[in-house]
């Protein structure tokens, strides 16, 4: 029935796990990623508990530009759900236009983050100058990484991808589904990025 | 993911009083920053509100809240392994 190389249960859930193995599969990276972060959070915790010179992030860091990132991400994610809440329902351009404020609200954080690293780089501020730096710089620079690998497939999914949508509806609405998952994780890493640098 | 048609109503709803209470939170982890607490406080206060904007948009925006168990299993997998990695270092033998 099903073709060789084809990949199934991808517009209608696995009979076993109930969910199709898109969606399965983008937890199990999701799960991964965890780990990625996680580990750098740990590394975070004993470079701090074994520092007692550590400085307080909001002496070193700019923390309006930081929240205003903060209200940047949660309103990408608020958009980010409402584009696939638009195919759920069945409107190609109200996901279109969600699907471009999400992408514009992304590139706004990289535009506020560039200015945050510009304003430390002009001050000769670089990941080298101690452990701080180094953790602060490794830490926003993956996550920025990430902010950007969400904006490669976002613009794909606007633009040449959602051509899907008229073949395979189903398995383009998981696919957003999955790219909102992607992108409220990435968001979620920042909620807690966030304080743990800028505030404690 | 399938929804019936009254889920999906209900949904926008959700997504927006998700949002106000997220940009809230968002105020009270600066706000809360500011206060003049012990160090252990601080860091048990930022975590907890960190916590719960986490929980937030884990619930609903990935829709955690209605997923199955296989996810739950996944995650819940994941979470004990987070843990070990996170104490490995201070007990490793």
């Amino acid at each position: 029935m099903s073709s060789p190389g084809e990949i199934r249960y991808i517009d209608h859930p696995h009979p076993v796990s109930g969910v199709t193995n898109a969606k399965l599969g983008m937890w199990c990276f999701i799960a991964s990623e965890i780990m990625l972060f996680g580990g750098f959070f740990s590394t975070y915790v004993l470079l701090r508990a074994g520092n007692p010179a550590w400085p307080t992030g909001s002496h070193l860091l700019n923390v309006p530009l930081a929240a205003l990132n903060t209200v940047i991400l949660i309103t990408s994610s608020v958009t980010m759900v409402m584009a696939w809440y638009s195919l759920a329902v069945k409107s190609l351009p109200k996901f279109k236009m969600y699907m471009g404020l999400t992408i514009l609200l992304a590139f706004a954080f990289l535009v506020v983050k560039g200015f945050e690293y510009g304003m430390k780089f002009e001050h000769h501020i670089y990941p080298a100058k101690n452990t701080f730096y180094a953790i602060y710089f490794t830490m926003t620079g993956l996550h920025g990484l990430h902010v950007v690998g969400g904006i490669v497939a976002n613009l794909y999914y606007l633009f040449p991808g959602s051509k899907m949508w008229e073949t395979n509806p189903e398995q383009f609405t998981g696919r957003i589904e999955c790219a909102g998952l992607y992108w409220h994780f990435v968001d979620l890493v920042w909620i807690f990025l966030f304080p743990v640098l800028y505030l404690l | 993911m399938s929804h019936s048609e009254a889920e999906l109503k209900n949904q926008v709803k959700i997504y927006i009083s998700v949002f106000v209470a997220l940009m809230f939170l968002t105020m009270v982890t600066v706000a809360a920053s500011y206060l003049d607490l012990s160090p252990l406080a601080t860091i048990a206060v930022a975590l907890l509100i960190a916590s719960i904007k986490a929980g937030l948009v884990a619930c609903y925006f990935m829709h955690l809240i209605s997923e199955r168990t296989i996810i739950y299993a996944v995650l819940g997998l994941t979470a004990f392994f987070f843990l070990v990695l996170l104490l490995s270092p201070v007990y490793s033998v």
